[in-house]
């Protein structure tokens, strides 16, 4: 299949299990300088899902219900996360209290293997992915680019995928990009978002030329110096990354060829 | 009523804690959380809202009471 062909077959419209997403650009909720930043980081940025957390509570219920009431404000779709859990159980467990918490069976599956790198347990992940989808959830495992491990996750019956581009929170773009082509060749119908290691608006419109989906991040925009501006990169650098995409890339060459028309060249002798 | 229970001891969000309490309900009562926007496991295993009052608690058992945070 070539590009063109590859383009004629994208959905116009994202939708994650079955429910459209107007924006490609999905924004998670920690580390802003304040609520109100995070307020206008969001709107800026366009963003119609936004990923949550939950934590131990403390304070006597008014930390959650103040950042619950801020969420809910803008309109966005929820996404919980299983954030910090380490076994299928506790992410299994963390999973159905979100679902109670926030109303949604949407839940970004996080199942992590190590402290340094913040690496998904993809044994974990694709065990708890299994249980959850057969209970009802509409899982977003957050997984490494292995191919092996995709294939697993879409046979329990997820139907987005999203693999990381570096370790959380690193900031250093796309680490794989052939590993990233292959996973996008060998599911065109998979819902491919990237998630975690985008540090800069050219790493999401990267990701998006290379024909995902969606991108999504947090520490980029939320600790950016300007996290309004920076979100408002972002939403543009992702349209396009997308519309190059769909506009259909010329494959790259490992020689130069010229762009300006040979024949008719001055002071060039024919004989 | 209350305080002629016995006290028991658990862990409540990772930490020793003790209780007169008898159900989860009864805890998070105790804790002032009842109207607060909270979800519950006990032992490992999500207890919903509607089943707190009559899932009972005792000594040694691990309860968790989270509430919704930022997140990535």
């Amino acid at each position: 299949m070539n590009v063109r062909d590859q383009s004629l077959h994208r959905e116009q419209t994202l939708s994650f299990y079955g429910v459209p997403v107007p924006s490609r650009l999905l924004l998670g909720t920690a580390g802003y300088p304040s609520p109100a930043i995070l307020a206008e980081a969001a709107k800026a940025s366009g963003a119609s899902v936004m990923t949550v957390s939950l934590r131990r509570e403390a304070a006597g219920g008014k930390i959650g219900q103040r950042f619950l009431d801020i969420i809910k404000s803008l309109g966005v779709r929820i996404l919980p996360n299983t954030a910090g859990c380490r076994t299928a159980r506790d992410a299994i467990t963390t999973a159905e209290m979100a679902r109670e918490l926030f109303g949604t069976d949407w839940v970004k599956l996080e199942v992590i293997a190590n402290d340094d790198t913040l690496q998904p347990d993809v044994f974990g992940l694709v065990e708890a992915a299994r249980v959850l989808t057969a209970d009802g959830f509409k899982v977003f495992p957050y997984t490494t680019e292995d191919l092996s491990v995709a294939e697993r996750l879409q046979k329990t019956g997820c139907e987005v995928i999203m693999p990381w581009a570096a370790p959380i929170g690193s900031g250093r773009g796309l680490a794989n990009i052939a590993a990233l082509k292959s996973l996008r060749a060998y599911f065109p119908d998979l819902k491919l978002v990237i998630d975690a290691g985008i540090g800069a608006p050219s790493h999401a419109a990267h990701a998006m030329e290379l024909g995902y989906d969606a991108v999504l991040l947090n520490t980029a925009v939320a600790k950016a110096a300007d996290p309004v501006r920076m979100a408002e990169a972002f939403a543009k650098a992702i349209e396009a990354g997308r519309i190059g995409c769909d506009a259909g890339l010329m494959p790259p060459r490992d020689m130069a060829v010229p762009s300006t028309p040979v024949a008719g060249t001055p002071f060039f002798d024919i004989e | 009523m209350l305080n002629a229970m016995p006290k028991i001891e658990l862990v409540v969000n990772g930490r020793k804690s003790e209780t007169r309490a008898q159900t989860l309900a009864g805890l998070l009562d105790e804790r002032e959380l009842s109207d607060a926007k909270v979800a519950t496991a006990l032992n490992g295993h999500f207890v919903p809202e509607a089943k707190r009052a009559t899932t009972r608690i005792g000594a040694g058992d691990s309860v968790e009471i989270v509430s919704a945070r930022q997140g990535g």
